[in-house]
């Protein structure tokens, strides 16, 4: 699996309550999620995530275990999320999503070119490679089926 | 010489499983996304709904109609699949789950984050999303990576006004809001044995701000004698000389009142430094705090007073509320000028029922103080029960005397 977008760069712990407001989440509309992701953090970053690559720093998606945050960002076009170290309930349901999620120390800059290979294990900023952390073989499976709800369907 | 976690899931640390779960719950939340996953799916009928619940606490009773048509559509899927409900003023799934359901030894995930809280018991007990839960109502079992994991080494007993709310804060604080993610934390050692169960829980409950999978005690004496009054029989668990990645050593006796200031968990002071703080609200109850034992120590502490400041006590169950009327909890509470909430998790997570306007300043005896959490522009202080009472009080934060 490999994707590419310009870098949008976060800080650590960047929590779900940040991600997607509690006062959001009483929908099953996917768009509302991602009208009002990090609106609390900054009401300027929604209208720019469409084909960005987030990198954070340690400890993202911290927090709830609430599923609006990863769905918030695929559903704003998020390409991957990168990060020194993820909170793991976050982790899988990124996984879970669909949403490709690479753990890896990178020096970011706004806007730098991100380009990942799930497969080959490295994302690249601005042409400087870094090793990522290797998923275990069934989280790569259900990311490459899209997510945890095709990959049951084509399993069962 | 396996850690619990090892011992439960039956493989080394570091060990992709899979593994069939004793119970799954998941609540009004994240229940209403784990049922369209599983429609998604194509899923018709669940293999095991017996070990399956579904407990209503984020919104309830519900706050508008959005909310209502979204829980009746839960609740009458509840009914058409088998999976028990426990419908609004059941109180909060975790309190809910630990009054006679989870034992020692048992797999346990909830779709909400502080499911670590049963770790108390001695399970296995973690969060997961609700697509996780989903495919866990489809299947019965789910994955997991087996934890390393964190003593906490307790000694000594408590002293003063200090209460395992204060521990919590001060493990927090020691370890930061990411030093234990993907590991779990065990709460070892003899201090552990002087601690009730409401401690233990309040106490496994805050493992996840540390990032933890999971926060376990070994069931003992006191696990055993609190399960039987539910009617279940447990045995106790025999630690064993295990590896841990790294030990923390804490002494009860060193722990005084602490608050945690907004906006992060682990940015903890002594209550003293931040004594006179002005408030606009004291919230006490949640999953950290919101039982039996919380509410008669705040009682304790406000009986026959009134509070000088808007202060909301949201018991953590049914149980918990029907047992603070018996003995008269309750009264001193309401007596005292306190508002009293329907159980369940109250205004945490900012969605009704309390939450705090532009400039307002709570304290509170939930878990998360993040940015905007209990309403944008506020802000967030989280303490025990006995700083929370005094404060209430005062109308401003105040150090608990010795009661």
């Amino acid at each position: 699996m490999q994707g590419a977008g310009p870098a949008i760069c976060l800080g650590n712990d960047i929590d779900t309550d940040l991600i997607i407001a509690g006062r959001y989440l009483r929908t099953k509309d996917r768009s509302v999620w991602a009208e009002h992701v990090f609106e609390d953090l900054d009401p300027a970053l929604a209208p720019r995530l469409s084909g960005s690559v987030i990198v954070a720093g340690r400890n993202m998606g911290c927090g709830s275990s609430r599923e609006q945050a990863v769905v918030a960002l695929r559903e704003a076009g998020v390409v991957a999320v990168v990060a020194e170290s993820f909170a793991r309930i976050f982790f899988r349901n990124a996984v879970n999503v669909g949403l490709p999620v690479i753990e890896a120390p990178v020096a970011c800059t706004d806007g730098a070119r991100v380009a990942f290979d799930l497969d080959g294990g490295w994302v690249e900023v601005d042409g400087k490679r870094y090793p990522a952390r290797p998923l275990s073989e069934k989280m790569v499976a259900i990311l490459r089926a899209g997510g945890l709800v095709p990959y049951w369907r084509s399993w069962r | 010489m396996s850690t619990l976690s090892e011992a439960i899931l039956g493989a080394p640390a570091g060990e992709y499983v899979d593994r069939e779960v004793d119970i799954a719950f998941a609540h009004d939340g994240t229940g209403v996304l784990a049922r369209e996953a599983l429609r998604e799916m194509g899923v018709e009928r669940l293999p095991h709904p017996d070990r399956l619940r579904l407990i209503f606490d984020h919104i309830v009773p519900a706050n508008t109609g959005t909310t209502a048509t979204l829980q009746a559509e839960l609740r009458e899927y509840a009914g058409v699949s088998g999976i028990a409900l426990s419908d609004a003023g059941g109180g909060i799934c975790h309190q809910v789950m630990s009054e006679g359901v989870v034992r020692p030894g048992m797999i346990v995930v909830g779709a909400d984050s502080h499911t670590c809280t049963l770790g108390a018991f001695g399970a296995f007990a973690t969060g997961v999303g609700a697509t996780d839960m989903a495919a866990i109502w489809a299947s019965g079992e789910t994955w997991f990576r087996v934890p390393e994991t964190i003593a906490v080494n307790l000694s000594g007993r408590f002293s003063g006004a200090a209460e395992p709310k204060d521990l919590a804060l001060a493990y927090v604080a020691e370890l930061g809001m990411e030093g234990a993610t993907y590991r779990a934390l065990e709460f070892v050692g003899d201090g552990a044995a002087g601690i009730s169960m409401d401690g233990r829980l309040t106490l496994a409950n805050m493992a996840v701000e540390t990032g933890a999978k999971t926060g376990m005690f070994y069931a003992d004496a006191v696990t055993v004698r609190y399960l039987a009054d539910y009617g279940v029989t447990a045995s106790p668990q025999a630690p064993e000389d295990s590896r841990y990645e790294r030990i923390v050593d804490i002494d009860l006796g060193d722990i005084v009142p602490l608050v945690a200031v907004p906006h992060r968990v682990d940015t903890v002071r002594e209550a003293e430094e931040v004594a006179g703080t002005h408030l606009d609200q004291v919230f006490v109850g949640t999953c950290t705090n919101g039982r039996y034992e919380d509410l008669a120590r705040f009682a304790r502490i406000v009986r026959g007073k009134k509070v000088a400041v808007r202060t909301l006590v949201f018991p953590a169950s049914r149980s918990v509320l029907v047992r603070a009327i018996a003995t008269g909890v309750l009264a001193d509470i309401v007596d005292a000028g306190c508002v009293v909430g329907s159980p369940g998790c109250g205004p945490c997570l900012g969605a009704h029922a309390g939450v705090i306007g532009e400039g307002e300043v709570c304290l509170s005896t939930a878990n998360r103080n993040f940015k905007n959490r209990m309403g944008v522009g506020g802000e967030i202080y989280l303490s025990s029960v006995a700083t929370a009472a005094a404060s209430a009080l005062a109308g401003e934060i105040t150090v608990p005397e010795v009661v």
